[in-house]
């Protein structure tokens, strides 16, 4: 009995336009990018795949189920940009067959930094996916799927959760499968579901690569594989982004084809089947506890969080932006407030990324700008400028410079890539 | 392998990047086992060159044969000639003047050099003889491949080529567009043309400087190789630390290269006014000389930021060394540069470098900030975040200072030897 669990990370930042020192006007989104860029992927992506999710619903007779999670800022731009992306995504939602996690509105790092910042930002989201779909959220995945038992500790406190979605890294897990239910360390009821990321990277980003011994992948070789977890495991945790599907795999490489028959290779062996993240942990019991003292996530070869805090730069910044947090919150002002946390979303700290910046990669792809330099520049011009509009409110204290003695040694001399 | 080399001047009587790369290259060959038969003008006088004597101008024109302690393979020829990279008409009228007055002090005869005050004509006329002595003395050398610097060379490298029956390389530092814009001088550009047109294979120092051939010269794509400089360790490295903090109040952002048109200062101090705008403890240090020194000074007075640029003239050895040591940022804001040594010797300082989009370095170059020449509003936008910012200052240090190294002579050298076995084939198959 195998059960295929697919969650699809659905996620847009919100870009900042080119904000130089010598700006001054408290504008800092490039809506005509952040536009463009939505309504490409909405046309490669997002309205294709929901389409086909959809049609595949209908056809398996709900014998098919995904879980999406869609970040607050992704659902502002979807609703301002791409509206009919919305309507596809409510027709989902009424087929009984979806299922939408909650994860923090603004796509942020906020549990490193402040806890009270956390938990509203998952409020936010549960409200506003709750108003949307009609569907309370009962898994939390976090951003990047960034983890640790501190996080399963505060996350159990909230008691809103019955489970939390994170990484099946192998430094956490050993000799164990991620085929199984887990409890996280210290916790009564919260279940852990684990991504199979051997599997979910075939998909992911193996797809297309032609020099994969595995190409090409088939609905059947792949229906094939996760029939081999019988004997070893209740669950394939398939949990990747959603533009794998025509952004990450282009449509010609035959991605949406793989899909559309690989429910029905699946569902060709009777015991294997497919749940939500709900249905397994009401289906399975966990079967031991997961200790993870460090911070885990998806990102990287590391699964550490060293593509968004790896570097002065990217400390730097967002020591500065969580320093504000009091002072903004004082201000009562809410569009200081929304402008504060959309510069939250771990994006921004990841366009800062040095690591493997000169071998030119995944990390490159995906930034707007040329240099990671180009972005903390950026960052910092756009965080002046929130700063002096905060001071302005509350009289607090400007954007600190921070002299060279006064940053930590090991990011000093920190290993170069 | 044998090369016969035609280049310009060597360490340490150098005046700019393009003597720094021919000593880079020449020395990897000779690592590399390649024997080089280095020829270069030995100029009749000046201020640099007294380690040099003067050979009678009747005689052959050239010097015995010698070697350099340090390149076993390297054999240097001179040809006596008061050529040198970049001159202007101008500067080459000064400079021969100063050449005559000081032959005629020693041997109380004239000296007449072709005559005529059409001093730019003298010039050429004085590339064209030397391209005869060339081939003299190439007639008694044997060397498989010719490569040679820069456009002064090429009637040169032409004759010697066609004499011989020889593979002739031509490598292009810089072109008349780089050094003047769109005010090209014709002959230099006919001469640039003709070398690059004659040649088998033709090397360019970026792929910015090769579009440069193929759109403005009609060269064939698949003729041009890129092979970028690299940068010589100076073995100082320890030297920093020695010597401690320098202790200042001000930040100093550094220009360091000719004056001229061609290397924006102009751009850099645009930059620097609008930077002064929004901080006061900044000073904006020029180092160099060139035809745009005076018109320098004049536009920092006339955009009142006077007292806070300084400008030091040429500098050399350890004071280029004191001066990396005192900047907190290098900035390059060529309008049009082939490649750009200078910010690859401030990040071996530990120097962070903003350069221009228009240059070849930024082609190797990741972890350096990148600007357009023209766009001093972004240019001071970033002056000011590195001096306010330390993180960014420390990462650019740290990653810049790393990257640098990776950017060696050697692997430039073992380009240019397949460059020449490509030359060899396709002179063979001809």
């Amino acid at each position: 009995m195998a059960s295929v669990c697919f969650y699809f990370q659905v996620h847009q930042p919100a870009r900042l336009r080119h904000y130089t020192v010598f700006d001054n006007k408290a504008d800092y989104f490039d809506d005509y990018k952040n536009a463009e860029i939505c309504r490409k992927v909405a046309n490669k992506c997002y309205l294709p795949a929901n389409r086909l999710i959809l049609d595949i619903i209908r056809r398996c007779d709900g014998r098919f189920k995904v879980a999406y999670s869609l970040t607050g800022i992704l659902l502002e731009q979807l609703f301002s940009f791409s509206p009919e992306v919305m309507s596809t995504f409510d027709a989902l939602a009424q087929t009984g067959c979806v299922e939408f996690l909650a994860e923090t509105y603004y796509h942020s790092l906020s549990f490193l930094y402040s806890h009270d910042e956390f938990v509203e930002q998952i409020n936010k989201h549960a409200e506003t996916i709750e108003k949307l779909f009609g569907q309370k959220p009962r898994i939390f995945r976090n951003t990047e799927l960034i983890y640790n038992n501190d996080l399963a500790a505060l996350i159990e406190s909230t008691g809103a959760f019955d489970a939390i979605i994170t990484e099946g890294a192998d430094h956490i897990l050993g000799y164990r499968s991620p085929n199984f239910i887990y409890r996280p360390k210290g916790s009564e009821k919260l279940k852990l579901l684990l991504k199979n990321y051997s599997l979910s990277d075939d998909i992911a980003f193996r797809f297309s690569n032609r020099h994969w011994t595995q190409w090409p992948l088939t609905a059947e070789k792949f229906a094939r594989w996760v029939n081999d977890v019988n004997g070893n495991g209740f669950v394939v945790n398939l949990f990747m982004d959603y533009e794998t599907f025509g952004e990450h795999q282009w449509a010609d490489t035959g991605i949406f084809e793989f899909m559309r028959h690989l429910p029905e290779e699946v569902l060709k062996y009777p015991d294997n089947g497919f749940k939500t993240p709900s249905e397994v942990i009401k289906a399975y019991e966990a079967v031991d506890t997961v200790d993870v003292p460090h911070l885990i996530s998806w990102a990287d070869t590391e699964r550490d969080l060293s593509a968004w805090l790896g570097n002065a730069m990217q400390s730097n910044a967002i020591h500065e932006l969580y320093r504000m947090e009091k002072n903004i919150k004082s201000s009562g002002d809410q569009d200081l407030i929304a402008d504060w946390r959309r510069l939250q979303s771990s994006d921004h700290f990841y366009y800062m990324c040095t690591k493997y910046f000169a071998d030119g990669d995944v990390h490159k792809y995906f930034n707007p700008y040329d240099s990671p330099y180009d972005s903390y520049i950026n960052f910092m011009n756009v965080l002046g400028n929130l700063q002096s509009r905060c001071a302005k409110k509350t009289s607090g204290p400007n954007l600190r410079e921070i002299t060279r003695n006064e940053i930590p040694p090991d990011l000093r001399t920190q290993a170069v890539h | 392998m044998r090369v016969f080399m035609l280049g310009w001047e060597f360490p340490p009587f150098i005046s700019g990047g393009l003597g720094t790369a021919c000593y880079g290259l020449t020395k990897a060959l000779d690592q590399l086992g390649t024997e080089v038969i280095f020829v270069l003008p030995t100029m009749v006088q000046s201020r640099y060159t007294t380690h040099v004597k003067l050979l009678t101008p009747d005689l052959a024109m050239s010097e015995a044969p010698f070697k350099v302690h340090q390149l076993k393979n390297v054999l240097f020829r001179t040809i006596t000639s008061p050529l040198q990279p970049y001159l202007t008409s101008s500067d080459y009228q000064q400079h021969i003047e100063q050449s005559l007055a000081h032959i005629q002090r020693q041997r109380g005869q004239t000296y007449d050099l072709c005559g005529g005050l059409d001093y730019s004509g003298d010039m050429f006329t004085e590339v064209a003889r030397y391209a005869q002595i060339a081939v003299k003395l190439a007639e008694n050398e044997h060397f498989d491949v010719i490569h040679a610097h820069d456009w002064m060379t090429y009637p040169a490298a032409v004759a010697v080529a066609a004499g011989l029956h020889k593979p002739l390389v031509v490598h292009i530092h810089s072109t008349e567009f780089d050094r003047s814009g769109e005010h090209v001088n014709q002959p230099i550009y006919d001469i640039e043309r003709e070398g690059m047109h004659a040649a088998d294979k033709v090397i360019t120092v970026s792929h910015y400087t090769r579009s440069i051939l193929i759109s403005r010269y009609g060269i064939p794509g698949e003729k041009v190789e890129v092979v970028h400089n690299g940068v010589e360790r100076n073995g100082n490295q320890n030297w920093s630390l020695a010597d401690g903090e320098i202790s200042k109040d001000e930040k100093i952002v550094l220009f360091l290269g000719r004056i001229t048109m061609q290397k924006g200062p102009e751009y850099f101090l645009r930059a620097a006014k609008k930077v002064l705008e929004k901080m006061d403890n900044v000073k904006f240090v020029m180092v160099g000389s060139g035809d745009l020194m005076h018109r320098a000074v004049e536009i920092a007075a006339e955009l009142g930021i006077g007292s806070k640029v300084l400008f030091t003239g040429f500098l050399r050895g350890d004071d280029v060394h004191k001066i990396y040591k005192m900047a907190d940022l290098y900035v390059m804001p060529s309008v049009s540069e082939p490649f750009g040594i200078t910010p690859l010797e401030a990040l071996e300082n530990d120097v962070p470098v903003i350069i221009s989009k228009q240059s070849g370095v930024s082609e190797v170059l990741q972890h350096a900030l990148k600007v357009d020449f023209w766009d001093v509003d972004e240019m001071a936008n970033k002056i000011i975040a590195v001096l306010k910012y330390a993180p960014l200052e420390i990462t650019l240090r740290n990653h810049g200072n790393f990257e640098v190294r990776r950017l060696r002579w050697i692997d430039s050298a073992e380009k240019c030897l397949r460059i020449y076995d490509d030359a060899l084939a396709a002179v063979a198959y001809a």
